[in-house]
C-alpha cells in the first residue's frame, strides 16, 4: 500500500466534487464552464492515482480540451452583441476567477508532488500501461472501435445538418 | 493492486453522477442540462476506470474511451440543437421547445 497515492486521490476527489457542485449551481454559463474544467482536471488526477495514465491524458485532452472548448464556442456564439463587452468587464473580477484559480493551484501542487514522488520512470503503484490498453482496444474490442467511428461520423453529419443557416420559409419542412 | 481502494473510486463516480443528475433536474437552461449530462457520463467513466484498475485489466479504460467518443458526439449534436433552438426561439429555456405535441 502506498498511502501518498491514497491521499492524492482523496484531495483530487474532494476538488472534483466541490467544483462540480459549484459548476451546476452557477448562474452564468462561462463561470460554470470554468468550474467544469477544474472538475475534469481533478478527475484526471484521480485517474492518474488509480493507475490509468492514458485515460488521465485523454481526459485532459478530449474532455477539458475539446468538449469544453466546444461549449465555450457556443456560449460565445450565443451572446454576440453590443452588451457583450460590458458584461465581459463585469465578469472579469477577482470574485469570479479566484475560486477556479485556488482549486487548480491545489491540483497543480498535487501533480508536482506526484511527479517528484514517482521516480525516474514516472510510474506510481500498479499501472495499466497504454500498451496494454491499445492491444486490447485493437484486439477483442475492434468492433467497438468501428462502431465508435460510425457514431462519430453520424454525429458529424447530424451537427452539420442542424448547424446549417436557417432555410427559407418555403422549404422549411423538418 | 494500486493504493486506492476500488470502493472510493466507485463512491467518487457515484457522487459525480448524483451531482450531474441533480443539476439536470434543477436547471431549465439547455446549456446547463448538457453540462450536467457531461458530468453524469464522467461519473460513469470514473466508476469504469476504478473497477478496471482494481483488477489490473485494461477493459475499464477501454469502456471509458467509448464513453468519451459517445460524449463527444452527443455534445456536438446537442450544441447544434441548442444553436438551432436559440435561432428560432431566441431563448435557451428548455420549456420554450414544448410546442411539438404528439
Amino acid at each position: 500500500m502506498t498511502p501518498f497515492l491514497e491521499v492524492a486521490f482523496y484531495v483530487a476527489g474532494v476538488i472534483a466534487v466541490l467544483s462540480t457542485a459549484l459548476a451546476i449551481s452557477r448562474l452564468v454559463a462561462v463561470h460554470a464552464l470554468l468550474y467544469l474544467i477544474v472538475s475534469l482536471l481533478a478527475v484526471a488526477v484521480a485517474f492518474y492515482t488509480m493507475g490509468a495514465p492514458l485515460v488521465a491524458a485523454l481526459e485532459v485532452i478530449i474532455y477539458a480540451g475539446a468538449i469544453v472548448v466546444l461549449f465555450i464556442f457556443v456560449v460565445m456564439m450565443l451572446n454576440l452583441g453590443a452588451e457583450a463587452r460590458k458584461t465581459e468587464r463585469e465578469w472579469l473580477t477577482a470574485k469570479t476567477w479566484i475560486g477556479p484559480v485556488i482549486l487548480s493551484a491545489i491540483l497543480l501542487a498535487e501533480v508536482i508532488y506526484l511527479i517528484i514522488r514517482a521516480g525516474p520512470h514516472g510510474a506510481i503503484g500498479d499501472v495499466v500501461t497504454p500498451k496494454e490498453v491499445g492491444l486490447a482496444l485493437y484486439g477483442p474490442y475492434l468492433i467497438g472501435v468501428e462502431l465508435a467511428s460510425m457514431l462519430l461520423l453520424g454525429a458529424l453529419v447530424g451537427a452539420c445538418h442542424l448547424g446549417r443557416p436557417a432555410p427559407r420559409k418555403a422549404e422549411r419542412s423538418i | 493492486m494500486t493504493g486506492v481502494p476500488m470502493a472510493y473510486g466507485l463512491i467518487l463516480g457515484g457522487i459525480l453522477f448524483a451531482l450531474g443528475l441533480a443539476g439536470l433536474l434543477m436547471r431549465r437552461n439547455l446549456l446547463f442540462i448538457l453540462v450536467s449530462i457531461e458530468i453524469m457520463l464522467n461519473g460513469a467513466g470514473v466508476a469504469f476506470v476504478a473497477a478496471g484498475s482494481r483488477w489490473g485489466q485494461p477493459d475499464g479504460q477501454i469502456m471509458f474511451l467509448f464513453i468519451l467518443a459517445m460524449a463527444a458526439s452527443e455534445v456536438s449534436v446537442g450544441l447544434a440543437l441548442i444553436l438551432r433552438l436559440n435561432r428560432q426561439h431566441k431563448t435557451l429555456d428548455a420549456d420554450a421547445a414544448s410546442e411539438m405535441r404528439g
